[in-house]
């Protein structure tokens, strides 16, 4: 109680306008950021996997097991800021048990639930099925065993079991598509429903976050493997490296136009909050919108990626411009979350001010846990690449052609 | 056949006990419900013979934030300067077009005067409180279903149930939410439920010097408030939002958000 009286105390002076009284404490805080970050990523991750099941798209083959891998990592840890940031996380059980059917937020469970038992950890289970088998075979001790339950004691490698695997995957993938756009769109949902709330009540949410969630799946993939390949000491596959970046400017052609439209369209209605939101976006949300979301995370990259397709640049500089641009890119996604989850929060309803949000460092709602958060899912992934090995050479060759 | 006979015993005995299993919880809820009747009843008090609402009269309100002070004691809501179940805002519109709106710490200590150099055009107080929406935004949105419509109109909180997500405060267009400091749930307005199951008053309606808070049934002609709406042009707050608020203000300016 003192501890929260102390940290609103200061904002105090710092509010612009009229504001309502309970407005002074900001309700969804930095691991609300963090939560549709991670998702988004899972959700790009994912649809960058299904490019290469669904869409026979040959050059991202390299990638396609570490996007799965990652999606998971990170779709295992998206809960975890959502879970620390309620008044009562011993209580989160009762969202599955009495699930408010009117409530977007009520779906969660099932939504995320799906999204893991019926997507990713069954696509992951066939993928990998007939190498765990082969693994385990050849292997001793702990691994052997670990491999062996993973495979859920199944030994069947014959041509007829492992053609069923291949179509499962892809069917799964056809699922999972959906699924992806579900789990993410969804997460859009729950702002874009909110019509007290001007700032994020629009259609275009869901879709928004959607793509910008592809954006930054794609670039974080590419980070990870411009990133990890000279650290097994490998070569970088040019081609896949080159498809990645196409994708990833196509994908932020769409996702600025589609923000581009949101702009346009709420400046043309110019409806009663257009005058507390562009006080808002151009004094609060100045640095965070407009400089590090559409200049450094939006444009910057989008023009440095078509300056290298155009003038087809050596390869080693072709990396290294590519990496700099998918850093910044994620710079910018998550700069999105923010501007998304607390500029929606920093004006008041009463559309007569302007609030504060400040930051602790410790305590749960604190920089110190997000920070734990965000790094938690590069630690299982980094187990994960341990347990099940997604490069090519760790495959078992197909004995039947 | 012994074999046989021992599987159905077994069966038999599973089924018990799972019937078992489920029995003391649902005779528990059904001891609990039932020690809410006897309180209603106990009191006297029927919620399906009620519907309540509010209405204020903006003409009346002199603004000396009576009502609340009287609603953080009655209701033991934090005295901190950062959470209100009602408040009181005064607007000073300036002949230049300016609009200036203040709630020092909610009105609880009233207002002080004003030292403008400016000519204001108009000046008036405004009470606000949870709306008690007929089409409440915040109970659509909890994920729990913790906070609820009850049968006699009033939008209340369940605290043991409530998990703390804040979804409600942000679905709530009037700023009526909070969540309690100490028991990290959301709280708000309840119109003085435990009052009102006794025949009593809100208690900021109770002790406004005025009378710009009227009390009373929505559906029943005799009711003050009833009267109040008779009597008056009546409008509510961000009405476009679709809510249907269910307090009720008289001579509402437009610049009142």
């Amino acid at each position: 109680m003192e501890e929260i009286v102390q940290h609103l105390a200061p904002l105090l002076r710092e509010i612009s306008g009229y504001i309502y009284p309970n407005e002074i404490e900001l309700h969804w805080g930095l691991l609300v950021v963090i939560y549709p970050y991670l998702t988004g990523l899972v959700a790009g991750a994912f649809i960058l996997a299904s490019l290469v099941k669904v869409f026979n798209v040959k050059e991202l083959q390299p990638t396609y097991r570490m996007a799965l891998l990652t999606a998971l990592a990170f779709l295992i840890i998206a809960p975890l800021p959502l879970l620390a940031h309620l008044g009562h996380p011993e209580k989160s059980y009762e969202i599955f048990l009495t699930p408010n059917k009117s409530s977007a937020m009520a779906m969660f469970g099932f939504v995320y639930a799906w999204y893991l038992m019926a997507v990713l950890l069954l696509e992951i289970w066939f993928d990998y099925r007939r190498d765990l088998i082969l693994w385990s075979k050849s292997e001793k001790g702990i691994k052997k065993w670990l491999h062996k339950i993973l495979s859920l004691f199944s030994s069947d490698v014959s041509e007829k079991a492992v053609k069923f695997d291949k179509k499962a995957v892809r069917i799964i993938t056809i699922i999972g598509i959906p699924s992806a756009f579900l789990l993410h769109g969804y997460v859009g949902f729950i702002f874009g429903s909110v019509k007290a709330n001007p700032f994020w009540s629009s259609v275009l949410m869901p879709i928004v976050f959607l793509f910008s969630a592809i954006v930054s799946g794609i670039a974080l993939i590419l980070t990870f493997y411009v990133v990890i390949t000279p650290l097994r000491k490998k070569e970088i596959d040019m081609p896949c490296l080159d498809k990645l970046a196409s994708y990833l400017f196509y994908v932020m052609i769409v996702d600025f136009s589609l923000e581009a439209l949101d702009f346009i369209h709420r400046v043309y209605e110019s409806e009663e909050s257009i005058q507390i939101l562009s006080e808002l976006v151009s004094g609060k949300l100045f640095v965070s919108l407009v400089v590090i979301q559409i200049l450094i995370g939006m444009l910057i990259p989008l023009a440095a990626i078509a300056l290298v397709k155009i003038l087809k640049w050596p390869a080693q500089l072709r990396i290294q411009i590519y990496f700099l641009a998918s850093i910044l890119v994620q710079v910018g996604i998550f700069s999105t979350r923010w501007n998304v989850v607390i500029g929606g929060q920093l004006f008041s309803k009463s559309f007569m001010g302007l609030t504060v949000y400040k930051m602790s460092f410790f305590g749960l709602e604190g920089l110190l846990v997000s920070l734990t958060i965000m790094i938690l899912p590069i630690v299982i992934l980094s187990l994960l690449f341990k347990l099940l090995p997604p490069w090519d050479e760790n495959r078992n060759p197909d004995i039947v052609k | 056949m012994e074999n046989e006979n021992n599987r159905r015993n077994f069966l038999r005995k599973s089924l018990y006990a799972m019937i078992l299993a489920f029995i003391p919880p649902s005779f528990i809820s059904g001891e609990k419900s039932k020690k809410v009747v006897e309180w209603i009843i106990g009191e006297n008090y029927n919620p399906y013979d009620h519907y309540w609402s509010m209405g204020i009269d903006i003409n009346k309100c002199i603004g000396c934030g009576r009502c609340a002070d009287a609603c953080k004691t009655e209701n033991d809501v934090p005295r901190e300067p950062f959470f209100f179940r009602t408040w009181v805002e005064r607007y000073r519109i300036y002949q230049d077009g300016d609009v200036q709106i203040d709630s020092p710490n909610g009105a609880v200590n009233g207002f002080e005067k004003g030292t403008e150099s400016k000519n204001i055009e108009r000046s008036f107080f405004v009470p606000k409180i949870c709306n008690h929406c007929d089409n409440p935004p915040c109970v659509q949105v909890c994920p729990v279903g913790a906070t609820f419509k009850s049968e006699d109109g009033v939008i209340l909180v369940d605290k043991n149930y409530c998990i703390g997500c804040r979804y409600c405060i942000q679905a709530c267009p009037y700023g009526a939410r909070y969540l309690h400091p100490e028991t990290r749930t959301a709280d708000k307005c309840t119109f003085c439920y435990h009052r009102l199951v006794q025949g009593k008053l809100p208690a900021c309606v109770e002790t406004c010097p005025t009378q710009a808070r009227i009390f009373g049934e929505l559906k029943k002609k005799a009711s003050p408030l009833e009267r109040f709406r008779r009597m008056n042009k009546i409008n509510v707050l961000k009405p476009a939002l679709n809510t249907e608020p269910k307090v009720y203000y008289a001579n509402l300016d437009m610049e009142v958000k």
